[in-house]
Formats: C-alpha cells, structure tokens, sequence
C-alpha cells in the first residue's frame, strides 16, 4: 500500500489526523545505506510497532525523528511541523509534546529520581506555571508506574525494569502527545519485560498519548500494536494489523513471527 | 604515510576544539544561565582536587628549598631565598604545576563523566526533553574551571611558601613574619597580576578540553576511557602553548 493510498483510505474512514509523517527519509553512513526512503503515518491516538532485525535502521529513524540525527533526505512533521525549518527554540517548544523512553533508560545518574524528574519540569515552567506544583506533579507520575517510593533513590539503586519504569514517569512528566518507545523491553527477563507492556497500555490509556514503539520483540508488538510496520532494507517493507503480518506468506515477513 | 594521516588528524581536531570554543561563547550568552548548576560545578571542582592540590603545593615549596639552599649557602646569599622562591612559585612553578595537577583530576573527571552519558545516551535525553545539553553541561563546567583554577593556584602559592617558610625556619631560624615580609617585599604586581591572570586561560583550557573530549566521545566504554585521558594529555599540552605565549606577552608588557 502507497503512502498516497494509506492517507486517502484513512481520511475515507474518517480516521484522526496523522501527528507524525515521516516522507521518503534517507540516511547513510558512508556506503552503507541504512533508510533508503523510509515512509510512516502515525495517526492521533494510535499504538504503531516499527518492527526490525538489529541494525535495520530502527533507532537511527527514530533519531531523526526527533532531531538528534540530520537525515541525508526527506521530510519529518510533527504536528504538521517540518522539523527541518524550526529553529532550536520552535524545536524545543516542540519537544515538550514528544516523551521519549530510551533503550538504556537514560536516567541522569548524577541526580536523584525526584531530580531526574523535576529536570524537565525546570526548565520547561511556562507550561506548567509555579515550580511548587512540581513535587505533586512527580508524585503523581511516579504513582502512575507504581514506583513512588523511590522518589529520593539514585538510579543506580534501581533494578532495570525499574529503570525502566522511572524513565518512563520522566518521558510522561511534561504530558507529551506522543510517546517514542526505543526497545522498552530489551535487556529485560520476561515477567519484566511483561510488566513493562502491560504499563505502557496503561499509560496510553490514562495519558490519551500517540505512541510509537520501535521493538524486535513479538510479545511486545502483539500486545501493544493497534497496526505494524516491518522496517526491512531501510523501506517500510510490510504494513498492517499484527494479525494481518503474521499470516503473511512472504518469507522476510514470516521470518520475524517464527 | 601514517604520520601524515596523524598530523592532519590533529589539525582537524584543533579546527573541531575551536568550533566548540566558539560555540561556547555564542551559548555562554544565551538564556536560561545555569547558576545552581554552576555553582555545583565551582564546588564540585575545588572541593575535589583541594587537597590534592594542597599537598602538591606544599611538597613543591619543600623541595625547591631544600635544592636550592645548598647552593644558596655556598655563596652566602641565603637571606635571598625567602625572594627567590616567592618569585619562581608566583610567576611560574606555582601556576603551571597545579594546573598540571588539576587538569589531571578535573580534565579526565570531566571527559569521562561527560563521555560516560553521550555513551548511555543522557545527552541525548537532556536535547530531547527540550533542555540545551551544552548550556546546562559544558558552559556551566567550563565557567567552574575557569574561575576556581585561580583561586587553588593562590591557595597553593600561600601553601608552597609556608611550606618553604617551614624548611627555612627548621634550617635557618627564619621567624614567620621576617620570612613573609621579604616574601612580599620581593614580589611585585608584575609577578602577581600576569601569573593570576594566565591561571583563568589554563582553567578555561581544562574545562574546555575536558568537555570536548568527553561531549564528542563515541566507540562505548572504550571510547569513555580514550575520553578521560585524551582530555589530560591534550589540556596538558594545551597549558604549556598557553604558558609560552603568557609568558612571551608578559615580557613585552612587563619586561621581566
């Protein structure tokens, strides 16, 4: 199915407007061509799973999504903001709307949990008026992924999942529209890797977020995914409902549900 | 061939250490400052290489006295050394042996902290959540080294001539105020105010080489050691270019 296609059938059922769209994106480092013309429609509301083997592309994708990496060609809107022509300040205002939860977690370790999560709150007051709302804010999110009584604990006093889960308060503590979730379940055993979906469907249900979610993990995309994409050769190879993919007969589809 | 290569990936790193300095002032003006960050970094800085610094100095002022007293003594101008140490450890040894020891604790502190959250990604999680991870991470360290260098190498200096003091009082019964006095009859403000003024140069190299290592570092935890101690070496080197043009400029305006 055509990019063209995919918004035309969309705006036919009357589906919600796409938050990101991501066009014809190319990216290469020296010879070695990682997107080659990378399409993708997220649409308001929605749980998209980008499905990848381990140097697809996946991360480098997500990264120029929201701007850590200057893609070589093609075009990324954020709410109908092409990310190329924003300056920094437009950019970080933009950001505030974006959570992003990183594959290691990424939590400050020089600071405390509290601290990890009033950094952005700092920084970004005008969105959220006096700094003394902070205390309730983080509690409130800490509480949102079951975790409030580490509030005061340093990151490295953590478990991984619990790592995880703190990142995650930290992605939703500035009320974003849309969640990037970069392998929320890699390096994780299982039951924590379950627990880490099962809040991440919480969490879209309580924060009403867009979210999308870049996985190698079955498990993770079956539960999670409301549609699919397989990044395959840098190009959104295959596209559809979980269910849909995995009856597939090609044989680079079928490979990822063996 | 090798050295070509070597040579041209030195002039390239120069090229790159510039444009970081440069982006250094253009970010230094912009807001929000960081004052609570920067004062972290100030005390971070001094309260963490203080008593090396300390003990440096003060092992520093020992040693030079104890060389120099025996040759002092065979010309009978032992009266001369109270001057002539104050001045060898204000104008030169003391500045540029204590930057040497802060940039090995500070410069590789810095490389490997920074290097160690480009590698796990916090750098990349400060930009994203809408925060300038330059402002908040290098403006702030590299104002600290800049500003606190000069006041170690003044505690320093004050360490090294007690230390000396100490070894003249033992060996020669030289009271402490006759000691200081001639101590500061000797040193002028053409010895204080260059060798105070080149200790901010040194700090803001440290910061600055510190910050570039560790900020640009890649390759994993491999690449987060390489940081650490690129970071020493090369602010190392930095210093003594530092000193050399400090000095050559002092002497036009100063004649020493």
């Amino acid at each position: 199915m055509t990019l063209t296609q995919n918004i035309q059938e969309r705006k036919a059922l009357n589906f919600k407007k796409p938050i990101i769209e991501i066009k014809n994106l190319k990216k290469a480092f020296g010879n070695h061509i990682v997107l080659n013309g990378f399409n993708l429609l997220l649409f308001e509301g929605e749980n998209l799973v980008i499905m990848g083997k381990s140097g697809s592309g996946k991360s480098v994708m997500i990264k120029c999504l929201v701007g850590l990496m200057e893609p070589d060609s093609g075009s990324v809107k954020i709410m109908d903001k092409d990310i190329a022509t924003l300056d920094q300040v437009d950019l970080d205002e933009l950001r505030t709307e974006i959570g992003f939860l990183f594959q290691g977690s990424a939590l400050y370790d020089s600071m405390t949990v509290r601290e990890n999560l009033e950094f952005p709150l700092r920084r970004h007051k005008h969105k959220f008026g006096k700094i003394t709302d902070a205390k309730q804010l983080v509690t409130e999110v800490l509480e949102s992924v079951g975790l409030a009584h580490t509030i005061d604990l340093m990151p490295a006093e953590l478990s991984g999942g619990m790592q995880r889960r703190i990142a995650l308060a930290r992605a939703l503590i500035l009320k974003p529209k849309i969640i990037l979730y970069d392998e929320p379940t890699s390096g994780l055993d299982p039951i924590t890797a379950k627990e880490i979906i099962e809040l991440m469907r919480r969490v879209q249900q309580q924060y009403k977020t867009s979210s999308l979610i870049i996985t190698h993990d079955v498990d993770c995309a079956r539960v999670v995914s409301e549609r699919m994409i397989l990044l395959i050769d840098g190009i959104n190879y295959a596209e559809g409902t979980f269910d849909v993919l995995k009856k597939s007969k090609d044989a680079k589809v079928k490979a990822f549900f063996k | 061939m090798l050295k070509l290569i070597q040579i041209e990936a030195f002039f390239v790193e120069i090229g790159e250490l510039t444009n970081f300095a440069r982006r250094f002032f253009k970010e230094l003006i912009k807001k929000p400052f960081e004052f609570n960050e920067f004062l972290k970094q100030c005390y971070n800085v001094g309260n963490r290489s203080f008593l090396l610094v300390g003990i440096t100095a003060f092992i520093i002022g020992l040693v030079i006295t104890l060389q120099t007293r025996p040759t002092l003594e065979e010309f009978g101008a032992e009266s001369w050394m109270p001057s002539m140490v104050s001045i060898s450890i204000v104008r030169e040894i003391g500045p540029v042996i204590i930057a040497l020891t802060f940039a090995g604790r500070i410069a590789s502190g810095i490389g490997a902290e920074l290097g160690s959250m480009r590698v796990t990604e916090q750098i990349d999680a400060m930009e994203v959540s809408g925060t300038n991870p330059f402002n908040f991470l290098v403006v702030t360290r590299v104002l600290a080294t800049t500003f606190m260098l000069p006041i170690l190498v003044i505690i320093g200096d004050g360490i090294a001539l007690y230390g000396s003091y100490l070894v003249e009082n033992l060996k020669g019964d030289v009271s402490f105020p006759l000691y200081f006095t001639k101590v500061f009859n000797a040193l002028r403000f053409g010895d204080i105010i260059p060798a105070t003024l080149k200790t901010y140069f040194f700090g803001f190299a440290i910061g600055l080489v510190g910050c570039f290592k560790g900020y640009h570092c890649d390759k994993g935890t491999v690449g987060v050691g390489l940081a650490a101690n690129s970071a020493v070496v090369f602010s190392s080197m930095l210093l003594f270019i530092i000193d050399f043009i400090a000095v050559f400029v002092t002497d036009i305006f100063f004649e020493i």
